[in-house]
């Protein structure tokens, strides 16, 4: 109970000061949406791309490197905007699982609503016949809850290893690809309207990759804050 | 009289003392008597006749046995990784990162005989095989984590930060190579309706080495760590006076 105190806590304080900045919303999604219309433009400078059979599959493809990049983007931020003394007094107040909780919850919310926003900015400029929606959208919901999930784990480790970008990249890549390939598959099912019993695989792998991530961070992250 | 009561006392309780045991020559000895019984056999014992692979199936003796003694290496790694952050002592990440080196050692190993396999039944080094690509992505987390230790100057901290990865990399290297490819059709045996370790593919004469192989080269591994650690514990202590 103390527990789910101190994580509605934090969390709250999460909300609160990028409520007050919406610094990484803003720029996070100005990121997303610019990088779509750089590839739109990109795609009608080769005339009848757009009527090939691989435009669609480019087109789920190149979604999900822009979220991979977003989602990397937006998640670094949220251990490297700690200050060390702010640190210290999470310590003497919240348990370590709180602030991993909190933190990863936060990212979760923060991910889904911008991922939620790309696809939109992403459907008025691809015109595409999606073949099943909703199954599409639950793909995308349960990206983002995966991105987070990894990237927040990565990112406390990579912001105590002197916080630096590359460094985040090459930790969090090997963790990610795996994950990445499942969604694209996932979503390529969703996009062409196949029978949804044959991704209900995909999708447990997803929860069960998710559930050892969440795990392990809980068990480790403790041992990661203090210096 | 009494050296030699030391000595049964030693063999004895080997297994569960630990670090006395790699200070032993007894296994090291068997493990190369036994790998070279695998060679020999190897090559020589009849296999099964099986479509397409024929001959090749020999390499199982030499491909298999070196993903054992890289998921043995890993394993203690990690377990030691977990001491380390339990006690603190310092030998304790000493022995994990280089059992994480010799684990990746095996890896490329590991890579290297299965893609020359692949070559004579496939047909191609690479064929974008999900097993191939699968284990590239988990060696490629394995070099993350030898860039991250490179990263960090302060002992400690280095120590620490690694030992964390390490914990956290372990089961993501599982889900990859032990779980991806096989949701997915794949050419390699074991996946998607190949022949391999199946009660009909490998008979009891396959047995009779692969088994010896994968103890003895899972030795083999814990052997050459247990050397990189003890150069690595001498530098250690000349560094430290």
């Amino acid at each position: 109970m103390k527990l789910v105190n101190e994580t509605w806590h934090l969390f709250k304080k999460e909300i609160l000061l990028e409520w007050r900045s919406k610094y990484a919303f803003n720029g996070v999604l100005l990121y997303v949406v610019s990088t779509v219309f750089v590839c739109y433009i990109a795609f009608n400078l080769t005339p009848g791309f757009k009527g090939s059979s691989s435009y669609p599959l480019v087109w789920n493809v190149l979604f999900w490197i822009i979220m991979l990049f977003a989602s990397v983007n937006a998640i670094a931020k949220s251990f490297m905007q700690e200050s060390k003394s702010r640190l210290l007094y999470y310590y003497s107040i919240a348990s370590p699982q709180a602030i991993i909780l909190s933190k990863t919850i936060y990212n979760i919310l923060l991910m889904s609503l911008l991922s939620i926003l790309a696809l939109l900015a992403y459907l008025i400029f691809f015109t595409n016949e999606l073949g099943d929606p909703l199954f599409y959208f639950l793909s995308v919901l349960l990206g983002s809850l995966s991105f987070s999930t990894v990237f927040t784990m990565i990112s406390a480790i990579a912001s105590k290893a002197g916080n630096n970008g590359t460094l985040m990249a090459i930790l969090s890549f090997p963790v990610i690809i795996p994950v990445i390939l499942v969604l694209i598959r996932l979503s390529k099912n969703a996009m062409d309207g196949i029978d949804r019993s044959f991704s209900y695989g995909n999708i447990g792998v997803l929860f069960a990759i998710n559930a050892i991530v969440i795990t392990t961070s809980l068990l480790l992250f403790p041992y990661l804050w203090r210096d | 009289m009494t050296r030699s009561i030391m000595i049964m006392k030693l063999l004895t309780f080997a297994p569960s003392i630990n670090m006395k045991f790699i200070y032993q020559s007894w296994w090291k000895v068997l493990t190369v008597i036994v790998i070279f019984y695998t060679l020999i056999a190897g090559m020589l014992i009849g296999v099964p006749k099986l479509p397409i692979v024929h001959e090749t199936i020999r390499n199982t003796y030499f491909h298999v046995p070196m993903w054992m003694a890289m998921f043995t290496v890993f394993t203690i790694s990690v377990f030691y990784s977990i001491k380390y952050l339990n006690t603190g002592k310092e030998e304790y990440d000493l022995i994990a990162v280089e059992c994480a080196n010799t684990g990746l050692f095996f890896f490329v190993l590991g890579l290297v005989t299965g893609m020359l396999w692949a070559k004579y039944t496939w047909g191609e080094f690479w064929s974008n095989d999900p097993k191939q690509n699968s284990a590239a992505i988990a060696f490629l987390l394995y070099c993350a984590y030898s860039v991250l230790r490179n990263s960090i100057d302060e002992e400690q901290k280095r120590a620490k930060i690694s030992a964390i990865y390490n914990i956290f990399a372990f089961p993501v290297m599982i889900v990859l190579i032990m779980i991806l490819p096989r949701m997915t059709d794949s050419l390699h045996p074991g996946n998607g309706g190949n022949p391999a370790f199946g009660k009909l593919d490998l008979d009891n004469r396959m047995r009779m080495v692969l088994y010896p192989a994968f103890i003895a080269w899972s030795f083999m591994g814990i052997w050459i760590a247990s050397v990189r650690y003890r150069i690595r514990l001498i530098e250690y202590k000349k560094n430290e006076n």
